[in-house]
């Protein structure tokens, strides 16, 4: 079972995410994270969709999403040379003796720190999976209150190459 | 030109060539309905808007034009959902309108409304609720577009009531532009060259079509392909009728009731050429085990049906006319050069030898009526110049084995879904698109039942559909499979408590025949096709008849039970 990041552009019409939804849960195949969100084409919306499957699913799945009338067109980046970030959310313990290091962390991170109370922090991180997933490791000692993803967005690389 | 919602509707079905639609009035259709006087377009009302839909199918099925069907809003519209389901199933192009409550109710729960949109998404092809009177149009050309193109389907619209009464400029427009839906219809023909040379290669090439070649019209190309190169065909339930059926070439049907010859030539051929087929369960028995020695071709126009069930070497998309055509055309040249009919002639003897050790046969050593037999004399009687219809069950089985269809869209049968019900109201379609053919569904008693108030439809319409009633007083194929791998547990299966299905024909004012001699089955058949009405014929058959050749489900097919 492997993780592909899916690019699909769609039609913005009524009942498309269910279409895309109802594929998924129909066929039984496995959403990991759904991004939705417009382009800047008039009525085109992408959707990024981190789905699990061997080969063959995939497959089906890239062609299947194809199928639907409203598809206009889909990428498998885990193909391809991509970026892929996710933005997350996380409210962390941080009670007076533990603050120092939750916030060394947050530092060595780049995160933000974007609410603060006298027990916890709310910090923001972007990054790809790798680093959201070491993040949340080291993090979870402290306790995790909250955590709240958007899941990934990607895009293919401009240029192609191995360096 | 202004016109209502409900006056474009029907413009719009003018101009896309309907000349009938099978519908059910209701609330929020009634604007349109107030119409349809006014429009070339006929309408026939059913009794059950399953009916309508099923006589849209087979309609479409049976003159390869899109069915239209038009229904209230809630339950008109739920009712038509086992008929959708039945078409996508077996990519049938269907378009079917169904009337919504007002926009300002759509949410609210309001009287008579359902989410149809929503509950037929994974059974369309594409669905639609119009929200605007301007999009109206556009939409019916769209919903028409895309039924009969690409992989066929059925298509949705779902039309509020005050859209059906907004007024607006009419303007039909001449073609569909969909930047997100491009059907691949023209071979690659790279892939088309390596066909040729894998054909060439083979020693024991077999065809397998299904469907698609029927859907697409590309019988001719098929059976020029079979006949020149000489290769076995065989064909799955939903392709009967594409590469003529009495051609010593033809093996019949494939999988789980498929012939001995048919199978084993899947299991021994080096080249199974696949043609708008779709590895279906019931055709492939056990995956693993399916054309062990074969290397796989598949020609088909939806890339989603290839790799699907099983891995295949060459896959081809395309649609069949376009993929078959290629295929005529790059081997045609090579007929003077080449020998086709001697490289494969070792292997259409093994084939053929396969098909005298074990014909599909029945044992006819009573005095019953075997079901097998009144199929063949109905094959007998119509010199197979009819269209048959079929329930679901054992009456399909024997209606797709014992009858010989030569020519395409003469089979309608419920392939996909396998809906019981289905026959009777695709007949009364066919029948209404066809009104001097022979037009016959081959029913079980069980099945029969599900549709049965059609009879009225039929007699008021002057449809005159023969229905035959292979009657054992059982739902016969689960029976069968209770009796086989249930201990004989006949849980629910015994319908004996039947109605005078004679006296039922009469109430109807149709004409009712019971037979319950062989010896008058012929007799009676050729009266009852005479008759210019709808005709019941009840012909009590053996009771505990089983369909044979049967590969038991998981099975390999060359593990078939022979009769």
């Amino acid at each position: 079972m492997n993780k592909h990041t899916l690019s699909v552009m769609v039609e913005n019409e009524p009942g498309v995410l269910s279409r895309v939804a109802g594929l998924f849960s129909g066929r039984g195949f496995n959403i990991y994270s759904l991004n939705v969100a417009p382009t800047l084409e008039k009525g085109v919306s992408l959707m990024t969709i981190v789905a699990e499957g061997d080969d063959a699913i995939i497959e089906q799945i890239v062609k299947q999403l194809r199928k639907l009338i409203p598809t206009i067109k889909v990428k498998d980046l885990t193909e391809m040379k991509s970026v892929e970030r996710e933005m997350v959310l996380l409210k962390v313990n941080a009670e007076d003796s533990k603050r120092a290091e939750v916030l060394r962390i947050v530092d060595i991170f780049r995160c933000k720190v974007v609410d603060v109370s006298p027990d916890e922090v709310t910090v923001e991180v972007t990054g790809d999976q790798g680093k959201i997933g070491a993040l949340i490791n080291l993090l979870t000692r402290f306790g995790i209150k909250e955590i709240a993803r958007t899941g990934n967005v990607a895009m293919q690389r401009s240029m192609q190459i191995d360096l | 030109m202004k016109l209502t919602g409900a006056q474009i509707l029907l413009k719009c079905l003018e101009k896309e060539g309907v000349d009938v639609m099978f519908g059910f009035p209701g609330g929020a259709v009634i604007d349109i309905y107030d119409e349809i006087p006014r429009s070339s377009v006929e309408h026939i009302l059913v009794r059950h808007e399953q009916g309508a839909i099923h006589a849209a199918d087979g309609y479409a099925r049976a003159t390869g034009r899109v069915g239209v069907c038009l229904v209230t809003s809630g339950p008109g519209a739920t009712n038509t959902v086992t008929g959708i389901a039945t078409a996508y199933a077996d990519s049938i192009p269907v378009v079917i309108f169904t009337g919504q409550v007002p926009r300002a109710l759509i949410g609210n729960d309001a009287f008579q409304e359902v989410d149809i949109v929503g509950i037929t998404r994974p059974c369309t092809k594409h669905n639609y609720l119009v929200q605007d009177i301007k999009d109206l149009a556009k939409t019916v050309k769209q919903a028409f577009y895309l039924a009969r193109t690409g992989r066929p389907g059925p298509v949705l619209v779902d039309l509020p009531k005050d859209v059906q009464n907004q007024i607006t400029e009419f303007e039909y427009p001449d073609k569909v532009e969909m930047r997100s839906y491009k059907p691949t219809n023209k071979p690659h023909i790279g892939q088309v060259r390596k066909v040729v040379k894998l054909l060439k290669e083979a020693k024991r090439p077999l065809i397998y079509s299904g469907g698609g070649v029927i859907t697409s019209g590309s019988h001719e190309e098929l059976t020029w392909l079979g006949r020149k190169l000489r290769i076995p065909v065989t064909s799955t339930l939903m392709g009967l009728g594409a590469f003529p059926g009495d051609d010593e070439l033809f093996l019949g049907m494939l999988g789980m009731h498929g012939t001995y010859a048919a199978n084993m030539a899947v299991n021994n051929c080096d080249l199974l050429l696949a043609v708008g087929a779709r590895f279906d369960d019931r055709v492939t028995g056990k995956i693993t085990t399916f054309a062990p020695r074969a290397t796989i071709v598949h020609i088909d126009v939806d890339p989603t049906s290839i790799q699907k069930n099983v891995s295949v070497h060459v896959p081809l998309v395309a649609d069949c006319k376009s993929a078959l055509a290629a295929l005529k055309k790059e081997t045609k040249a090579t007929l003077d050069e080449f020998d086709w009919q001697a490289d494969h002639q070792p292997w259409v003897d093994q084939v053929q030898t396969w098909a005298r050790e074990h014909p599909l046969t029945y044992k006819d050593n009573t005095d019953a009526i075997k079901p097998q037999f009144v199929v063949e004399k109905i094959y007998e009687i119509t010199k197979g110049d009819a269209i048959i219809a079929t329930e679901v069950g054992q009456n399909q089985m024997w209606a797709a084995q014992f009858y010989k269809y030569t020519r395409p869209n003469t089979l309608l049968t419920s392939g996909g879904l396998g809906t019981m019900g289905y026959g009777f109201p695709a007949a009364m379609g066919a029948q209404r698109a066809f009104p001097d053919k022979l037009v016959i569904d081959i029913a079980g008693d069980g099945s029969i039942q599900m549709c049965i108030q059609e009879m009225m439809t039929v007699v008021c319409n002057k449809l005159p559909v023969k229905i035959v009633i292979l009657n054992n007083g059982y739902l016969g194929m689960v029976r069968q499979w209770q009796e086989l791998f249930y201990e004989k547990n006949y849980c629910a299966t015994c319908m004996d408590a039947q109605p005078d299905f004679v006296k039922l024909a009469e109430a109807y004012g149709a004409v009712g025949y019971r037979v319950t001699e062989k010896k008058d089955v012929e007799k009676t058949l050729r009266e009852a096709f005479k008759v210019d009405k709808p005709v019941i014929v009840d012909i009590r058959v053996e009771k505990e008849e089983n369909v044979y050749p049967m590969v038991p489900a998981g099975a390999s097919l060359t593990e078939m039970l022979l009769v």
